[in-house]
Order: C-alpha cells, then sequence, then structure tokens
C-alpha cells in the first residue's frame, strides 16, 4: 500500500460486474484506512454495451473530482473491446493494462497501442470463473490479477471483504469457490 | 459522547442517512436522476421500519413541494429532495414555502436544465431557486452534503429563522461517486436535531391559526416580505453557531466561506461544490512552484456571506470567480454578480474576473483551473484582464 495517488479505469460491457468491482475494490481500501473514490460514467446503458468505471485510492485525502484520463491501471473484463474500444488510451508509461483473455500478452501488445515501457498482464478470467463460481464472472478474479500486479489493496482484505458481501445470499460453498478465482488469477496471470 | 463509523458510500446515501437520523414526520418526493437514490433509499428505510415517517409518493415535484407544504402547516418536521427540471417544477411552491414561513428541508442534487437534454451537474437549478427565500448550503464532498443536511435542520427550524433550507450536492460527482464518508451514531444526531415543537401548527385546534392569508392592496403582504428578509438576516448568526455546535461534535471544521492558502495569498479563486477540490488540488502544486494562490469555498450560498467574503479576498492582487451556471445577458454568472457585489465597498479595487465552466457536466480538467491561476497571475503581474466572461475548456469552433 501507498501513500501514492493510483488511478484505475475498468472496461467491461455493462452486466460485466465492472461497477461491482470497483465498488468492491475500493471498499477494501478503505478496510485498510485508504481514501477513495470509485464512480461508472454515467450515459444511456444496456447489457453488453461497453461501460467505463473508475477507481482512485490514495493514503492521503482524494480532493479531485474530474475523469481519470491518464490512469495507472486499465482493466478490461472483455477482450472482444480491445478491437472497438481504445482501452489504452492515456496509459501512464510506467502503468499496467490487465486482460481478461487467452491471448497471450506479447500477442496483445502487437495490437495495442501501450507505450513500451507499460507493463501488458493477461489472465483468463473468464475461464477461471466458469471453473470455480460456474459462471462467466469475470470481475472477481480480475481483481486477483490487480492485487498481484500492483498490490494497491491487500488480499486478505479483500477476501474478508469477498466473503462478507457474499455472505448475505451464499454460503461458505460459494465463498470458497470466488476465493478459489481471485487465488488462481493471483496465480495465473502472465506478464509481457 | 458521539461515536463515529467510516463508510464507503454515495454522496446520495449518506444525505438518505442523514434525513433518516434526523427523524422526519414526513416526507413527500418524486425520483429524478441524479436524485433518485436518496428518496430510494429513504423509502427502503421507511419500508423496513428503519424510521417512523409519513411516506408520500406524489405524481410530481409540484405535489412533491405541495404535500410537503401541506404536511409543514400542519406542524410535522417535513423532508423532501429533488434535481434539475424537478426543482424547476416546484418554482411557484418555492416561495409558498418560505412566505409561509415553513422549514422543510430539501436536498438538491445539481444538475443542469434542458434544453438541449443533459442530466449532469451544473448549477443552473439551483440558481432558478436562488431568490426564493431558502437558506442554501453548497458541499464539495460526500462529507459535507451528510453534515449540511444535518445543520440544515437546526437552522431552518430556529425560531429566529423559520424558514426552508437546501442541501445541495453536485450531481453525479458528488450523488454517485463512492467517497470516505464519516457518520455519526443515531442517537447523536437525534439530540443534536432535536425534536421540532411547531410554533403556529394547523392541527393544534386549541389555538388555531390562519396560514396562507390573502394579502393584498393595504394588506401586510410588504411587511410579511420584510420579515423574510429579517429572518433570512437572522440565519447569518444562526448558521454559525449551529455550524459550531456540530463541528464540536463531528470534529470537522464548518465556516460559510472556507479558505485554503488566503493567510498571504495575492491571488485566489472563488468557488462552489465539488470543483473547490480540484482547485485545491491545483493550488497545492502551484504553491510548491511559489505561487502565493488561495482558494475560497463559497459553503453557504443563502444568506450569502459578502462581509465574509470581502474580509478575506481584501488586497488580493487578482480573484477569479467560477461559475458553473449562466445568467445570460448579466456581466457574469451568479456567484460571480455577488463577489464583485461584496467587494464594492472596498477601498482598494480588487480585480475580480468571471468564468462560466463544467455546465452540463463538462469535465473540470485540472489544467483549466491551472489556465484560471494562470491569468490571475498575469493580471497581479500587470497584464490586462481577460476581456469579458471566459467560457472555461469550451470547444473554439462553438
Amino acid at each position: 500500500m501507498s501513500m501514492q495517488l493510483t488511478e484505475i479505469r475498468w472496461h467491461a460491457r455493462a452486466g460485466q460486474g465492472a461497477v461491482t468491482a470497483a465498488k468492491v475494490v475500493a471498499e477494501t481500501a478503505l478496510a485498510a484506512d485508504q481514501y477513495l473514490q470509485a464512480m461508472p460514467e454515467y450515459g444511456p446503458e444496456r447489457m453488453g454495451a461497453p461501460i467505463k468505471a473508475f477507481t482512485r485510492i490514495s493514503g492521503t485525502p482524494i480532493e479531485i473530482h474530474c475523469n481519470i484520463e491518464n490512469p495507472d491501471v486499465v482493466i478490461v473484463l472483455d477482450d472482444s473491446l480491445l478491437d472497438i474500444v481504445d482501452v489504452a488510451e492515456g496509459l501512464v508509461d510506467d502503468g499496467v493494462i490487465i486482460i481478461n483473455t487467452c491471448t497471450p500478452p506479447a500477442e496483445v501488445r502487437k495490437v495495442l497501442s501501450v507505450p513500451a515501457t507499460a507493463r501488458i498482464a493477461c489472465v483468463d478470467a473468464s475461464g477461471i470463473a466458469l471453473d470455480t463460481i460456474k459462471r462467466d464472472i469475470p470481475n472477481t478474479p480480475m481483481v486477483g490479477a490487480l492485487i498481484k500486479l500492483t498490490g494497491v489493496v491487500d488480499m486478505d482484505s479483500f477476501k474478508g471483504l469477498l466473503a462478507k458481501n457474499l455472505s448475505k445470499k451464499f454460503g461458505q460453498e460459494m465463498i470458497d469457490a470466488n476465493w478459489a478465482s481471485v487465488d488462481r488469477a493471483f496465480e495465473e496471470v502472465t506478464v509481457a | 459522547m458521539p461515536t463515529h463509523k467510516t463508510l464507503a458510500a454515495t454522496g446520495n446515501a449518506v444525505v438518505a442517512e442523514a434525513m433518516r437520523q434526523c427523524k422526519p414526520d414526513v416526507m413527500a418526493a418524486y425520483p429524478i436522476t441524479p436524485q433518485t437514490t436518496i428518496v430510494e433509499e429513504f423509502a427502503a428505510f421507511v419500508a423496513k421500519g428503519k424510521t417512523h415517517c409519513e411516506y408520500v409518493t406524489v405524481e410530481s415535484e409540484h405535489s412533491a413541494m405541495s404535500a410537503c407544504i401541506g404536511a409543514a402547516a400542519a406542524g410535522a418536521r417535513v423532508m423532501t429532495a429533488t434535481s434539475s427540471q424537478g426543482l424547476a417544477l416546484m418554482w411557484e411552491e418555492l416561495h409558498i414555502a418560505s412566505g409561509m414561513r415553513l422549514p422543510i428541508v430539501m436536498a438538491n442534487a445539481n444538475r443542469a436544465l434542458s434544453a438541449p437534454i443533459n442530466i449532469h451537474c451544473d448549477h443552473s437549478d439551483i440558481m432558478g431557486a436562488r431568490d426564493t427565500g431558502w437558506v442554501t448550503y453548497f458541499a464539495e464532498t460526500a462529507q459535507e452534503a451528510y453534515d449540511n443536511t444535518i445543520m440544515a435542520v437546526r437552522v431552518a427550524e430556529h425560531p429566529d429563522v423559520m424558514l426552508p433550507a437546501m442541501s445541495t450536492l453536485d450531481g453525479f460527482i458528488t450523488t454517485h461517486s463512492i467517497d470516505r464518508v464519516s457518520v455519526m451514531d443515531d442517537e447523536t444526531v437525534a439530540a443534536f436535531a432535536g425534536e421540532y415543537v411547531p410554533k403556529s401548527a394547523l392541527l393544534d385546534t386549541d389555538a388555531p391559526v390562519l396560514h396562507g392569508a390573502f394579502a393584498g392592496l393595504g394588506g401586510p403582504f410588504f411587511e410579511f416580505k420584510k420579515q423574510q428578509r429579517v429572518a433570512m438576516e437572522n440565519a447569518r448568526q444562526v448558521i454559525k453557531d449551529v455550524g459550531a455546535e456540530y463541528s464540536a461534535l463531528s470534529g470537522r471544521p464548518f465556516d460559510v466561506v472556507e479558505t485554503w492558502g488566503m493567510e498571504d495569498a495575492e491571488i485566489a479563486i472563488v468557488v462552489l461544490g465539488s470543483t473547490a477540490g480540484n482547485v485545491r488540488h491545483v493550488a497545492r502544486d502551484l504553491r510548491a512552484k511559489g505561487l502565493k494562490a488561495g482558494v475560497v469555498k463559497v459553503r453557504v450560498w443563502r444568506p450569502f456571506p459578502y462581509a465574509e467574503l470581502a474580509a478575506v479576498l481584501k488586497g488580493l492582487k487578482a480573484v477569479a470567480v467560477l461559475d458553473r451556471a449562466e445568467s445570460f445577458g448579466a456581466e457574469g454568472g451568479p456567484l460571480f454578480l455577488e463577489t464583485r457585489g461584496a467587494l464594492y465597498d472596498l477601498e482598494t479595487r480588487v480585480p475580480v474576473v468571471g468564468y462560466i465552466y463544467g455546465l452540463g457536466g463538462a469535465d473540470v480538467k485540472l489544467e483549466l483551473i491551472e489556465r484560471v491561476y494562470q491569468d490571475l497571475s498575469d493580471i497581479a503581474a500587470g497584464s490586462a484582464a481577460p476581456a469579458g466572461l471566459v467560457y472555461l475548456g469550451a470547444r473554439e469552433e462553438a
């Protein structure tokens, strides 16, 4: 965890849980006494349409309320967006872009205009979600990859919060499945 | 001793929480983006039995404010929330609420007015209600929206004031962003808000009173208005007293005008609402580079703190005023006009320049704020002020 401001932009299709993930990451930061902001980009929305959401995390109070234009981290929940949205737009030179895809990061770099110094990380979060949670909800495993690459929030805090949120509707089995999805994404994410 | 709980919550969620904690008897509301989640959350509190309140669902904002007026005249503590077109539709009732001296508390999610259609933040709606006789707070953050809402109850119901009050927060930016907010326990807030004891309730049949009477030619209409003026003037001190009491309880500062870096500032930006954070962020950076930049945030818009503003801006080399609302045909936006007016009696003239920014939610980029400080810096160094009003960040071809 750092005192520095970290700005995250989420790309997804409406219904994939990006807004929920942006919120849960912010809430995890609160548990570590960090400051936070989480906001979706509001506009006309329908299931499957490309959407964006944003998270800010900092060790000191966050005063700014403008859009995030130069994210430190970009998270892409659906690789079909790579052809239609400039997901790397404004990414800082030492930033990282994390993509839910089966394509290896070296291949992704060929099609994305990402700064050479920025990292590209890929993980099959949908595959992992189908294996563990039995549904294609890639948002939770993607946070596992985020934690691996940035350490912006703490793994134990995130798992704790996940359990707390899930226990309102589900039993331990579902909590274990979600935890497993996070662990696997943490282990399996590859970087280039 | 109050207990404090830190949450990750939206501005709307904590406004609904503040309202629940202040225990209104009646809420009458109609949903409108981006206010909806306030009334939605409050309705859920009622449904779950977390507050004992008569929740009146109505067919429009005109009816919402009418129902609020009826309930407040009857003697109830009444709250509501609205935004944009909804506030505009309430316009005639806003005057009736203040004219009848009913201490209704309303949250407003600041949003643009059509046309063209736009659901995002600016202050056009609230500036349209400027002269309706409501005490009006502006929040920079979700935290301030929570705090202002609780203080508004005490100010509105104070015997020297008895005016409706609005707690406003910026649409989406503050209403819908999840932010870090500290809330107090129910008992502390309930004790602070106190119990409302109406002085002339319609339902008090032992002491019959007339509300909303005809006061035509030769009647006391003119004097009624003078009394409203006195009540609004009284609100100045009451707002400060309630603010000081609330500050002691919450541990958070409150002032009608909140400043940063003004001790030795040579230039300053005057601003309302969430943009104050962006401005302070930029001012911090510029300070580190040696520029004597200050920030002046107006937290209470009505009654307008002209004396406080003059005291803090006195002697500056240049001042910029950022308006998130238009007053077409006027020399500048509403805050600009008020600020210039507040400075008129100073011995030495302070150059004041006006900017219109962020209409319809246009992003308030940090470089725009930097540009304003650069203009001020140039003026302070002897350059001419920009000729006329600047539309900050508007595309050139427009």
